[in-house]
């Protein structure tokens, strides 16, 4: 490895997002660097508005999670009874019913993941607004775990789907949704989104000569 | 030895590649992201696996995923059953969501996938190749085929509390989709593809070549 360590950024090199192409802008400072000469995309320096779009999607999931929480998922009609079930009282019945290592992976998926989501990027979020450059391989290394375990908190919205496809015995019992999936579900979808929003070179950006085009 | 020149695509530190063994790995020396890989045989190896997901993918939506009997009485599902029933008892957002990450999104990689290898076996492959391949990658966080088969695990746990259940064939074949479509993902290398598109700028290739 070279001396200094430069990135492609400040010496004026821009990567495609899409083929990896590494490319020289025709304007070497241009704040929009055109396309790639290999795979016709878009280039960018940085994901475009980065920091304002996942601090706007990380807002919005965060809002949806209280109801996703609060409100219940499932309503099991029987003849007697009806019962409202909420993501947590779900995991405890598993947990009741003696089959505790589901109820250990309803209770992380639905319950840590989600949470954890939250105020992992709003932790990048902040240190990269504040211009951190304080334990950059940490954060990098957080942001990628993000990344991969995002999708498992979709786990809830897939059990309830299911039990409510096959629990239609009516009259004697029947299952039915409630309110809370759909905001339990739009927690994980924008979580998602405001991963892939969040642009992880701004975490090495900071303490370069490199001048982000994001503030 | 030609070294390729890259940015690091999560930390953009610029660095020079040497050409990877089969089966290599290269990685950031600074943020550990994984650069690239090498599998022992990047096109067909993937695409055997692409046609043999694209049966299985086929089988899984049609068949019943189970069976359930109690008080005599008989329901089962399919993949795409558990959508409608949301989309009936008026959860019309979670049933699309639903459908599109279990029958959409991996629906979409499998065709894509499928189009691409077999298009960049004769290069130069056109330009839209590399179109389907960003659609494919696109896709790739979205189809959740193995969180829904965990999901169904625990609906079938708390089910069988009520009611007897079985696997039907659809879950049997969910079970091998799960399996298969990680394994295209690790047999393949998207810079095969890329070394074979026809450039959308050519002038610039020479440029580059240099």
């Amino acid at each position: 490895m070279s001396a200094t360590v430069r990135s492609g950024a400040e010496a004026g090199l821009v990567s495609c997002g899409t083929c990896d192409l590494l490319s020289r802008p025709a304007q070497a400072r241009a704040v929009q660097p055109g396309h790639c000469p290999r795979c016709g995309s878009e280039l960018e320096w940085r994901r475009r508005d980065s920091i304002q779009r996942t601090w706007a999607l990380l807002i919005a999931a965060a809002i949806c999670y209280i109801p996703a929480n609060i409100l219940p998922v499932l309503r099991t009609n029987t003849v007697v009874s009806s019962d409202a079930d909420t993501i947590m009282s779900g995991a405890v019945f598993l947990y009741t019913s003696g089959s505790w290592p589901l109820a250990v992976i309803v209770l992380v998926a639905s319950v840590m993941i989600p949470l954890g989501k939250l105020v992992a990027l709003a932790y990048l979020l902040i240190t990269v607004q504040r211009g951190s450059v304080a334990s950059n391989r940490d954060r990098a290394r957080l942001y990628r775990l993000v990344e991969i375990i995002g999708r498992w908190s979709m786990l809830d919205v897939f059990v309830d789907t299911f039990t409510v496809a096959l629990i239609q015995l009516q009259p004697l019992m029947s299952v039915e949704p409630g309110p809370g999936v759909v905001f339990f579900m739009a927690v994980v979808v924008l979580t998602m989104l405001a991963v892939e929003s969040f642009d992880p070179r701004l975490i090495w950006d900071a303490g370069t000569n490199w001048q982000g085009r994001h503030a | 030895m030609i070294l390729e020149t890259i940015a690091c695509p999560a930390c953009d530190l610029l660095q020079q590649v040497p050409p990877l063994p089969p089966g290599g790995k290269a990685r950031c020396p600074r943020c550990d992201e994984t650069l690239g890989s090498r599998s022992a045989d990047p096109l067909d190896r993937p695409l055997a696996l692409t046609v043999a997901a694209a049966i299985v993918f086929i089988i899984a939506n049609t068949q019943p995923l189970m069976d359930l009997s109690a008080v005599g009485r008989q329901a089962s599902t399919t993949i795409l059953g558990g959508a409608y029933e949301m989309w009936i008892q008026g959860q019309a957002l979670t049933a699309i969501v639903v459908a599109f990450c279990v029958v959409i999104a991996p629906a979409t990689y499998i065709a894509f996938m499928l189009t691409v290898l077999l298009a960049a076996r004769r290069p130069p492959a056109p330009l839209w190749v590399g179109e389907l391949l960003r659609w494919a990658d696109v896709m790739k966080p979205w189809s959740m085929s193995e969180v829904m088969m965990l999901g169904i695990l625990v609906a079938l746990v708390k089910i069988a509390e009520l009611a007897t259940v079985s696997p039907g064939i659809g879950m049997y074949a969910v079970g091998l989709l799960v399996v298969l479509l990680p394994a295209i993902m690790v047999n393949f290398d998207p810079a095969e593809v890329w070394k074979r598109v026809t450039w959308a700028d050519a002038a610039s290739r020479a440029a580059i070549a240099e």
